[in-house]
């Protein structure tokens, strides 16, 4: 059971944010509602309106141009699991998606609304972070592009303006000798831990330090510390344990239904192995 | 309370329905008298009350109704053909693939949808799509089996 509101469907950008300006804090955007009436249902939010921002064309499709991959903010999880476009140039990313939640939520749920939710046990943050990804977003005062890092900076805060909408995310396409994998763990209906990497590996060693990102255990993803691995051979071992030492050190577990902190923090050193042999292996 | 009347194709018949914005697409159907699509944990964990919308699988516990609006809502209610079974709805009878059987219509439901999509999948999809589908009883063996089963029945 919902209590009652009002449902306002925006069909425009410009629409979106004047309902936001006009509506104020009596409403919240909503896009597939995967959380939003979650938190409606749960009592921890009211709102007296809700502005639907699906209608709006430009928060849809998935194109490539500029060695950019651009996705609408109301793309569904769904979509970017079967979007050929995606698998071409991010095969990684179409992976992580396809193992977001359950078949439910990714048919409903959007990347937008991953993002500006800010719920720390998500899959998509860490790995737009390792791959340098930028928000769109609109509002009164126009337009403007922030990193995903500059845009998630809590638990459930982001730095999104009180009028403003999220339009699109850009994804640098990765070079064509370079990689990406994820790898998570999870127990419950969300990841426990997640990380990410991108990097590229040339005749058995890593060129430029790959980027790490760990998701999921903090109150926001983490950068690794890697400049160790620039030049380091793919497979020698003592750099690998260098590498979840670094990862290990470079969160702060938050204890909760998952695991404790040092349990957490054990999991990172270990995924975060798994994440660099995932590379090598994707390199090979 | 404001209402809307909208336009949906519910199993297959074009309906005009009333909802207020608010109003949970598991309360309309169940408010329309079809009751076999049932509401468990209600925070879209279990998939009891899985229908398809536009042939997605949806938690329609945590959907808004008014999204429906010029879409097709599929249901349990709308598989068999008169007497005549659907060939999940044989093969999950066949296979014993449900003892208090709460689960089973969003079960189905769900496999519909994978079967739409792969009318051939191997267990490893069977077991990926249907890992948000919950079921208390059976232990899923006897559940992938009769999806794989129904697959197999189906196939030309
Ligand atoms: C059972 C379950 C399991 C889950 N498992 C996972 C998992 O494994 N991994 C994972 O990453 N996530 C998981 N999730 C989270 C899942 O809800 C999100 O991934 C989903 O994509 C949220 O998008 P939405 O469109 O439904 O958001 P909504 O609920 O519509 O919105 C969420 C928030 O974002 C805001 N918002 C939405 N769109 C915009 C926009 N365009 N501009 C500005 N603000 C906007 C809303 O105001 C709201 O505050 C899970 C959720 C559930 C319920
Ligand atoms: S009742 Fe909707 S998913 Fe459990
Ligand atoms: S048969 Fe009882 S929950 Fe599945």
């Amino acid at each position: 059971m919902l209590r009652r509101f009002e449902l306002h469907r925006a069909t425009s950008v410009d629409e979106a944010i004047a309902l936001r300006r006009d509506l104020g804090d009596g409403a919240a955007v909503y896009a597939g509602g995967t959380e939003i009436l979650m938190t409606m249902k749960m009592g921890i939010a009211r709102w007296p309106h809700l502005i639907d921002v699906k209608p709006i064309p430009e928060l849809h499709g998935i194109t490539v141009s500029g060695g950019m991959l651009r996705i609408g903010a109301a793309v569904a999880h769904w979509d970017l699991e079967r979007d050929p476009a995606v698998a071409r140039a991010i095969p990684a990313f179409a992976e992580l998606e396809r193992n977001v939640a359950n078949v439910r939520v990714r048919a409903a749920g959007t990347l937008g609304g991953n993002l500006a939710f800010a719920e720390p046990h998500a899959d998509p943050p860490a790995f737009l972070i390792a791959l340098d990804a930028r928000v769109v977003l609109s509002g009164s005062e126009g337009t403007r592009r922030l990193a995903v890092s500059d845009l998630i900076t809590g638990m459930y805060t982001t730095t999104l303006g009180a009028d403003e909408i999220l339009v699109s995310i850009e994804i640098p396409i990765p070079a064509a000798d370079a990689r990406a994998a994820y790898v998570k763990f999870q127990i419950l209906e969300r990841p426990s831990v997640g990380v990410a990497i991108a990097g590229t590996v040339r005749d058995g060693r890593f060129r430029g330090a790959p980027a790490v990102v760990v998701g999921a255990v903090d109150e926001v993803p983490r950068r690794v510390p890697t400049a160790a691995l620039d030049g380091a051979r793919a497979d020698d071992a003592a750099a690998a344990d260098a590498l979840a030492e670094a990862a290990r050190g470079a969160v702060d577990p938050v204890a909760d239904l998952a695991g404790a902190a040092d349990y957490k923090r054990h999991l990172v050193g270990v995924f975060a192995k798994r994440a660099l042999a995932a590379l090598v292996a994707e390199a090979a | 309370m404001p209402q809307r009347t909208m336009a949906v194709a519910l199993n297959g018949s074009k309906r005009e329905v009333a909802v207020a914005d608010h109003t949970l697409l598991s309360e309309m159907i169940r408010g329309l008298g079809l009751l076999g699509t049932k509401v468990s944990c209600d925070m879209q964990v279990c998939g009891a009350c899985t229908v398809l919308l536009d042939g997605r699988p949806v938690s329609s516990c945590t959907t808004l109704a008014i999204e429906a609006e010029g879409r097709s809502v599929d249901t349990i209610e709308g598989l068999a053909d008169g007497p005549r079974l659907h060939p999940l709805q044989t093969a999950f009878l066949e296979k014993a693939a449900f003892q208090c059987g709460f689960c089973t219509p969003g079960m189905i439901m769900a496999a519909k949808a994978l079967l739409a999509e792969r009318p051939s999948p191997d267990e490893a999809a069977v077991k990926h799509w249907m890992d948000g589908n919950i079921c208390r009883c059976t232990g899923y063996e006897t559940i992938v089996e009769a999806v794989l089963d129904a697959a197999r029945a189906t196939r030309p």
